[in-house]
C-alpha cells in the first residue's frame, strides 16, 4: 500500500556542506513506513527538474498519536537534490509512499553494512532492534560518516572505514569485512545498502558462505509505482534471469539472486 | 444558472472508432502499466480509457539499465518494450481491468508483419471469447527484422503493408500510433487512413540522446532513448494539427500533457481525445484533474459538447 499526498516542510537543515536533513509532515492521515521503504519526493515547482526523486525513510515519528513526521537524509548530487535543498520551512510538496518491500525485520543479532548515504535506509532497522547490530560503516572521509553518534549508540559493535583514513581503518569497508569473523564463520543475516561497487564486492565475499544478505538497490526512477519499467535490476528467478522493478519488487533483494553485469 | 450546474450539462463523451468513451481523457501506453499500478491513487472508473503497456506475442526482456534519464522538462526512456506477452496479459492482467467501468485499449507491436498479425489475431480472439478489450492501438515505431530493420512507422511502404495486413485480421477498432520521427507526419497519417485504420494516435516519443561528459558515454545503456514530457508538447501539437488537416479519421493527441490547458491545446488543434503519459509520473492524479478541468473550462466558455472544440483552431 502506498499513497499520494501533500506534505508540508517542517525543516530542511544542513548537516554539512552537501548533506541535509528534511522533515515533512503529511497534511492528511497517512500510513506509517516500514524499515527500508522509500518515498518519491517532489523536488521543485517547475518542469525542470520534472520527475520526483526517491529517498529512503530515515526516521518516522508520531504515527501513533497523529503528529506525523517523516525524515529524510539526503546528499546534494545534481539538479534534483539541489532543487530540494532550496525548499523552505512551510513549503508544500507532493509525495508518493511509502514504497517498496523494505527489509525483513531481524529477530536476533544481525550485521549491517552501510556505505555512505546507505546509512539512511538502514537506520530504521538499527532503531527497531537496538544494540543487536554489528555495524560496518564506510565512507569517503570523516565528514561523510553522517549521524555517527546516533548509529553508534544503536549498535552492539561498530567498525568504521574511510577512504582517507580520517576515522577508523583506511580503505574500503569490504576490505575490512574480508578479515572479519562475522562474515567468515557466522550465519547472522546481513543488511546492506551503499554504492553498487560495495554491493558487488559483498557478493564476491559471501559467494561461498551460507549467509543471507538483504541489499537495498539504487536506480533512476520515473514513476516509483511500477508503471514505467524504468528502474530494473536483473535477478535469477526459477532458473531464468529476469528484470525486476526496484520500486515494486524491491528495493530490497536477496543478494544471491542479483545478476551483476 | 451557476457554473456548477452548467458543468453538469457539458457533454464530455466522444466517439473514437466506434467506441463511446465517457470522456476524452486516457492514459498513454507504457506510462500506466497494466492499470493496477496506479489503481491505489486513481479511480480507474473515471478514465475515458486505459491504454496498457505495449504487448507482443512472446514476452520481451527489455533493455539493460539505465533505462531512463531526465532531460530539461522531459525524460528519455529506452525500456526496450519489456512486456509479459499477450497470453500472460490475458490470463493475469485483463481480469483485473474488466472490473472497471472504463474502456481498455491494448497497445501491441511486433518485429515482422507476421508477428503484428499474430498479435492482433490473439487479442481479437481473446476479446471475442471473453470481452474486455475494446480497441487495439498498434505501435509502429518498431524495426522490421525481415527488411533490414527499417522502422515500419517511418517508411510509407512498410507501414501500408503492415497496417493493411493487421486490418484484415481484426474487427476490433484499430488505432495506429504514429511515430514523430518522420519528415511529413500528414503523409504518414494518410497512408494509415488509406490502409483501413479507424483512428490515429500521436505522438510517440522523439528519439534523443543525453551524454555523460565526464565518462564520455551516453547516459542510457541503449545509447539513445525516446523523449517525452512537456519538452515535446509544441512539436506534438503541431503534428496533431498537420494530421487533422490531412485525414478524416479521429485523432488521439498526446505528448507532454500535464494540465487541462495542455489537453485543450490538442483538442483545439484537432484531437478528439487526449492521452496523458509522463504526466502521470509527475502527478498521478493528472488525468482526473484534466477531466474535471475540461468540464469547467467548457462550461465557462459556454461550449456544451466537447466535440465542438475539436479542430476549433482559427488561423
Ligand atoms: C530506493 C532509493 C532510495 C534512495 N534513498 C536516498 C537517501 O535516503 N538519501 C539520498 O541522498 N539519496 C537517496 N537515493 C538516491 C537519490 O534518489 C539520488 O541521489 C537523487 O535522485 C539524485 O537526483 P539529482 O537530480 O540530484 O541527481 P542527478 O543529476 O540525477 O545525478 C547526479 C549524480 O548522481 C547519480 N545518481 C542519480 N540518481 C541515482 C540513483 N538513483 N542511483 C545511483 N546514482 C544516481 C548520477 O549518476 C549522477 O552522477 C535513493 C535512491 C533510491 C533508488
Ligand atoms: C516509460 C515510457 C514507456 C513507453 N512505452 C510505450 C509503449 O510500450 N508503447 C507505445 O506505443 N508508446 C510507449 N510510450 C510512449 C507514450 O505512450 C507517449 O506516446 C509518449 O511518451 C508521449 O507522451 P507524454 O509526453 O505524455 O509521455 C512510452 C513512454 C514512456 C515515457
Ligand atoms: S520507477 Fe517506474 S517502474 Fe520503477
Amino acid at each position: 500500500m502506498s499513497e499520494y499526498f501533500k506534505a508540508a516542510i517542517i525543516d530542511n537543515i544542513s548537516l554539512n556542506e552537501d548533506l541535509k536533513l528534511l522533515t515533512i509532515t503529511p497534511l492528511v492521515p497517512t500510513i506509517s513506513p516500514g524499515a527500508g521503504q522509500f518515498y518519491m519526493l517532489q523536488v521543485g515547482n517547475t518542469y525542470d527538474p520534472l520527475l520526483k526523486r526517491p529517498f529512503s525513510i530515515f526516521r518516522s515519528r508520531g504515527f501513533d498519536y497523529g503528529h506525523r513526521r517523516l525524515e529524510f537524509l539526503y546528499k546534494i548530487r545534481g539538479k534534483g537534490t539541489l532543487c530540494l535543498s532550496n525548499l523552505k520551512k512551510g513549503d508544500d510538496i507532493y509525495v508518493i509512499g511509502p514504497i517498496g518491500n523494505g527489509y525483513p525485520v531481524p529477530k536476533e543479532d544481525f550485521v549491517v553494512i552501510a556505505g555512505g548515504m546507505g546509512i539512511a535506509s538502514l537506520y530504521p532497522i538499527l532503531e527497531r532492534l537496538k544494540k543487536r547490530a554489528y555495524l560496518f560503516y564506510g565512507a569517503r572521509n570523516k565528514d561523510e560518516l553522517i549521524i555517527l553518534d546516533e548509529v553508534m549508540a544503536l549498535s552492539k559493535e561498530i567498525i568504521i572505514a574511510t577512504d582517507d583514513g580520517s576515522v577508523g581503518q583506511k580503505g574500503v569497508i569490504i576490505d575490512v569485512l574480508k578479515s572479519s569473523p562475522l562474515i567468515k564463520h557466522n550465519s547472522l543475516p546481513v543488511y546492506a545498502c551503499g554504492p553498487a561497487l560495495m554491493l558487488k564486492g559483498l557478493s564476491m565475499l559471501v559467494k561461498d558462505a551460507k549467509i543471507t544478505c538483504y541489499v537495498s538497490l539504487d536506480e533512476y526512477m520515473a514513476c516509483g509505482v511500477g508503471a514505467c519499467l524504468g528502474c530494473v535490476v536483473k535477478v535469477r528467478s526459477q532458473k531464468t534471469e529476469v528484470y525486476k522493478r526496484i520500486c515494486k519488487e524491491g528495493p530490497v533483494f536477496d543478494l544471491e539472486d542479483i545478476v551483476w553485469d | 444558472m451557476g457554473l456548477e450546474s452548467r458543468e453538469e450539462r457539458v457533454e464530455l463523451s466522444v466517439d473514437i472508432a466506434g467506441v463511446r468513451l465517457k470522456n476524452p481523457v486516457m492514459t498513454s501506453s507504457g506510462t500506466f502499466g497494466y492499470g493496477e499500478e496506479y489503481s491505489e491513487f486513481v479511480d480507474l472508473n473515471r478514465l475515458g480509457a486505459i491504454v496498457v503497456k505495449g504487448l507482443s506475442v512472446t514476452p520481451k526482456e527489455g533493455n539493460p539499465p539505465p533505462r531512463i534519464v531526465e532531460a530539461p522538462a522531459g525524460m528519455l526512456n529506452a525500456i526496450g518494450l519489456q512486456n509479459i506477452g499477450i497470453k500472460a496479459f490475458i490470463r493475469e492482467k485483463l481480469p483485473f481491468l474488466r472490473q472497471f467501468k472504463t474502456h481498455i485499449i491494448v497497445n501491441f507491436f511486433g518485429d515482422s508483419i507476421g508477428e503484428y498479425v499474430q498479435a492482433a489475431e490473439e487479442l481479437s480472439n481473446a476479446s471475442a471469447s471473453d470481452g474486455g478489450i475494446h480497441a487495439l492501438e498498434m505501435n509502429i515505431s518498431c524495426p522490421n527484422k525481415e527488411d533490414g530493420w527499417i522502422v515500419f512507422g517511418t517508411d510509407p511502404k512498410a507501414m501500408k503493408q503492415v497496417v493493411t495486413a493487421v486490418r484484415k485480421t481484426t474487427n476490433l477498432p484499430l488505432i495506429i500510433k504514429l511515430s514523430p520521427n518522420v519528415t511529413d507526419i500528414g503523409l504518414m497519417a494518410r497512408v494509415v487512413e488509406d490502409s483501413g485504420a479507424d483512428a490515429v494516435s500521436l505522438i510517440n516519443t522523439i528519439i534523443g540522446m543525453v551524454v555523460d561528459v565526464k565518462k564520455r558515454r551516453p547516459m542510457l545503456a541503449n545509447t539513445t532513448g525516446g523523449l517525452s514530457g512537456p519538452a515535446v508538447r509544441p512539436i506534438a501539437v503541431r503534428m496533431v494539427w498537420e494530421v487533422y488537416r490531412a485525414v478524416k479519421i479521429p485523432i488521439i493527441g498526446m505528448g507532454g500533457i500535464m494540465t487541462t490547458n495542455d489537453a485543450l491545446e490538442f483538442l483545439v488543434a484537432g484531437a478528439k481525445a487526449v492521452a496523458v503519459g509522463t504526466g502521470n509520473f509527475v502527478n498521478p492524479l493528472a488525468t482526473i484533474e484534466i477531466i474535471d478541468g475540461l468540464g469547467r473550462f467548457l462550461a465557462e466558455e459556454g461550449i456544451y459538447n466537447v466535440n465542438n472544440i475539436t479542430g476549433s483552431l482559427e488561423i
